[in-house]
């Protein structure tokens, strides 16, 4: 089963997606639209990384009229936080077993 | 999210150790010894050997990237679908050892099937410490 972390690095692994991404963080709001003029491909492929943002949390849209606004969640990066905690954990515990070790050991 | 940029993207963890450096080391490069604390393995303190880690949880594909006595030892570890790169430090102190364990520069595993992730890992790890610098 994917792990949230899994999902967020396949997701933002795409550069083109990636760029779509980090447009939004840098720029704030824009229309479907304004993502295309500068994405350099098409619109339905803009659409479709969007699709793939939305599901992984990364973006959020809204509809006002005939244009689609999109918004970055960076709240969503979370899971590459708590992974990168998760391997903290891991060494930590390590670092508690090796100790215990070089107690044992004779010189 | 109040952690830095720097702390999400690299694992740093530092401890005082009231043994000397040869004495860590040997628990750092002995296979028998390496199984005591971290996990199966076949290790070998040469540059360029490939070894495995294992344990119930699965298996990391690593090789040795650096190796001076007592001092340092340096690894990749892929995991997850991810390589990153282990450095162990060795200081000697008046009561010990200062010993430091820095995972970073993860990017895709050459070995694993992240078909979509093969490219701009560094990027994206380098993007996203731009972006989350701004959360803070």
């Amino acid at each position: 089963m994917p792990q949230p972390h899994d999902i967020l690095f396949r997701t933002l692994a795409d550069p083109t997606r990636r760029a779509i991404f980090e447009r939004l963080c840098r720029d704030g709001d824009q229309t479907v639209g304004a993502l295309t003029a500068q994405a350099g491909v098409s619109q339905p492929a803009v659409s479709k990384h969007l699709g793939v943002l939305k599901q992984a949390g990364l973006v959020r849209d809204r509809h006002e009229g005939r244009q689609t606004h999109c918004s970055a969640q960076l709240g969503a990066l979370a899971p590459l936080i708590d992974w990168t905690r998760q391997m903290a954990g891991f060494w930590q515990s390590r670092f508690d077993h090796l100790e215990d070790l070089l107690k044992r050991m004779d010189q | 999210m109040t952690n830095t940029a720097t702390e999400a993207l690299c694992v740093v963890v530092e401890r005082e150790i009231p043994f000397p450096p040869e004495k860590i080391w040997r628990a750092l490069t002995q296979p028998h010894l390496i199984e005591e604390w971290l996990m199966k393995n076949d290790f070998k303190p040469v540059v360029g050997h490939s070894f495995n880690l294992r344990a119930d949880w699965g298996v990391v594909d690593c090789r040795v990237q650096a190796v001076e006595p007592n001092k340092t030892l340096s690894y990749t570890w892929g995991a997850y679908g991810l390589e990153s790169v282990v450095t162990w430090t060795l200081t000697p102190t008046s009561t010990g050892t200062h010993l430091r364990m820095a995972q970073s520069g993860f990017r895709p595993d050459q070995q694993q099937a992240y078909q979509g992730a093969k490219y701009g890992w560094q990027q994206l790890f380098a993007n996203l410490e731009r972006v989350l610098a701004r959360i803070d």
